[in-house]
């Protein structure tokens, strides 16, 4: 299996749809760091940073500008990207190449091949997360001149891990398209149309809310126990998306001030204390987050690797 | 040539959706032999070879290459048998000799050994010059050519060839059946599929013909036209002024006339031997006007269309 990660990973730097990618990140970094620029100041008073919580660093990946976070905006549209695009030709590619059973005639195991390609794919991901996480805080860092404290780089480098997961997912259900469709432009379509909806309609158009609110109205007049159910409900219609719970686990990790994953009670805020909740407690309120996201990218790997290993070799 | 198997079949049967492809099919190659497949296109050529390379399962029947069971140790027999599959591809990106190192790599062959290998077998099939382009600028005959390469590379047993001469121009068959008719020398076992009748006769020792699944006939070229001619190696045409019965049966019983088949003023006659001189004799004295004598030695060519006109 190290001899096709080892030349997955070759095509994979090799490619011009590698640097396209790249250059969409250098220009995701760029524009980011640009925003931090701009609005750091004021995002910092807002958030309370400077006098209560202490977290200046992770304003920098936070940072709003014209009412967007252009950072985490970006991870969440090109990240998916990445993934279906590391991922959408993995299987079919060889069959109309006709690579595939010169590649299975030789001595290998028939599940080496699509776990190598994985593998090459995190590998890449990972590379390309980083270097955009890197290359913000470097720069950052020379902006603000305010050194991260253990705690920042320890919620960084979850929120790392946790946008790797999330491009896996992603990159999993491509590569399962890729072993059903026998076309390219199919395997690629499918997940894309799938990323529209669960990220554009559904968290970012607000169609996931509008949905929740006609399933589980919370009616004015009814006791608080139905409206927090009734909250609750809307939540979980809401977390249907893969994109909704990555949107919750990195604020939950890069805004420790934040602490509403759920209803709360007005008679209940009276009783919250302004301070950013700690590192444990962040952790213990997106690990679902993180399990569901896990979770469902092996269901995708599973189904593709089932679905690769009954399937015929012919070409035709 | 020795008599030791490096493939054996016995009733081997493989069904897609309920249509029979592969129909208890018997297949016998021996060591060190050039083994032709033979049979039209959906014959069941493909099928049989991925069920001999252990990249598809067998409905029924069992398998052996060399001393591996393909079902049950696929990779033992992966890493013997090289197999070139029709429409052989690589990857684009790659040099002609990236691509092969990639197989060597798969093959654990050390790297070293690899580099040499390489450059041998690169040379082998004349691809010395190109060995460092890109393979999407590889016209057909290059990369088939490129697949004999890689197929050389792990130095196999049994090479398994899958229509090898599709798609290739007269001079590149040419080059292509040289290096099929000499791997025996190297110790190689050839298995090559094909329905191109000519370059089958010239380079197999043996062929097996496929029909609808079945194995309708197998053996050794020379055994095979002698069976499938009804005992006859030579067709004599016989053409004279008109239909004459008589003629007939006086041929009929001559020694060493196997048949006779009269369709109008042209007699078939299938003989062990060349008779023409007798049978020309015979349709002098038998006061018939011979119009014209003609000879066929049999072919495969014959052999197969025997076996398809009895479809």
């Amino acid at each position: 299996m190290a001899a096709i990660l080892r030349k997955e990973l070759y095509d994979c730097f090799n490619s011009v749809r590698f640097f396209v990618l790249f250059l969409l990140v250098l220009v995701a970094s760029g524009f980011g760091i640009y925003a931090a620029h701009q609005g750091i100041r004021a995002a910092l008073a807002e958030s309370g940073a400077v006098t209560e919580g202490g977290f200046v660093f992770l304003v920098l990946f936070t940072s709003s500008f014209h009412d967007y976070s252009i950072l985490t905006l970006a991870i969440c549209i090109i990240v998916p990207i990445t993934g279906i695009v590391l991922g959408f030709d993995a299987i079919n590619s060889e069959r109309t190449g006709g690579t595939l059973s010169r590649l299975l005639a030789q001595p290998v195991y028939r599940d080496s091949v699509i776990n190598g390609k994985f593998l090459a794919g995190i590998v890449a991901l990972t590379i390309m997360v980083g270097t955009t996480l890197l290359l913000v805080a470097g720069y950052g860092l020379r902006m603000i001149g305010v050194p991260p404290t253990a705690e920042e780089i320890i919620r960084l480098f979850i929120y790392g891990v946790v946008t790797v997961v999330y491009g896996a997912f992603w990159m999993a259900l491509a590569m399962l398209f890729s072993v059903i469709f026998r076309r390219a432009a199919g395997s690629m379509l499918v997940p894309l149309v799938i990323f529209l909806v669960v990220y554009f309609f559904w968290v970012f158009l607000g169609l996931g809310e509008d949905v929740a609110k006609a399933i589980a109205p919370i009616t004015s007049g009814t006791d608080v126990a139905t409206q927090l159910q009734q909250a609750g409900l809307q939540q979980n219609i809401l977390r249907l998306s893969p994109s909704y719970l990555f949107q919750e686990a990195y604020i939950a990790l890069l805004i420790p001030m934040w602490k509403g994953l759920g209803a709360i009670l007005y008679s209940d805020l009276a009783y919250m204390l302004p301070n950013p909740i700690s590192l444990g407690q962040s952790l213990l309120t997106i690990w679902p987050h993180l399990a569901s996201l896990v979770s469902l990218s092996v269901i995708c790997f599973g189904i593709s690797y089932v679905t690769f290993m009954r399937q015929e070799i012919r070409a035709t | 040539m020795s008599e030791k198997l490096a493939i054996e079949t016995r009733d081997l049967t493989k069904t897609y959706d309920g249509v029979t492809v592969v129909d208890c099919l018997n297949l016998h190659v021996r060591e060190n032999e050039v083994f032709g497949l033979l049979g039209p296109n959906g014959a069941g050529k493909t099928t049989t070879i991925l069920m001999l390379l252990g990249l598809t399962e067998p409905a029924s029947g069992m398998a052996r290459v060399y001393d591996f069971n393909p079902i049950k140790e696929p990779l033992k027999v992966k890493r013997i048998v090289g197999y070139l599959p029709e429409a052989v591809g690589f990857y684009d990106n790659l040099t002609a000799r990236e691509n092969l190192k990639f197989i060597a790599e798969l093959n654990n062959i050390d790297p070293a050994e690899a580099a040499q290998r390489i450059d041998e077998t690169l040379e082998m099939v004349g691809l010395t010059d190109e060995r460092d382009m890109v393979t999407n600028k590889f016209s057909r005959g290059m990369k088939q050519r490129l697949g004999i390469a890689d197929v050389l590379i792990k130095k196999p047993k049994l090479v398994i060839l899958d229509e090898p001469t599709s798609g290739l121009d007269p001079a590149g068959i040419n080059q292509l059946l040289d290096i099929i008719a000499n791997m025996p020398t190297m110790g190689t076992t050839v298995l090559l599929s094909s329905h191109q009748l000519y370059q089958v006769q010239r380079v197999c020792h043996s062929v097996g013909i496929l029909s609808k699944g079945k194995m309708v006939i197998e053996g050794p070229i020379a055994e095979l036209g002698r069976e499938a001619l009804s005992g006859g190696r030579y067709t004599i045409e016989v053409e004279t002024a008109e239909p004459n019965a008589e003629l007939v049966d006086i041929l009929k019983k001559m020694e060493g006339v196997d048949k006779v088949e009269a369709s109008g003023n042209i007699l078939r006659v299938s003989t062990g031997s060349d008779l023409r001189s007798e049978i020309a004799r015979a349709v002098v004295n038998s006061n018939a006007s011979l119009i014209q004598i003609k000879v066929h030695e049999f072919s495969l060519d014959d052999i197969y269309m025997q076996y398809f006109k009895e479809e």
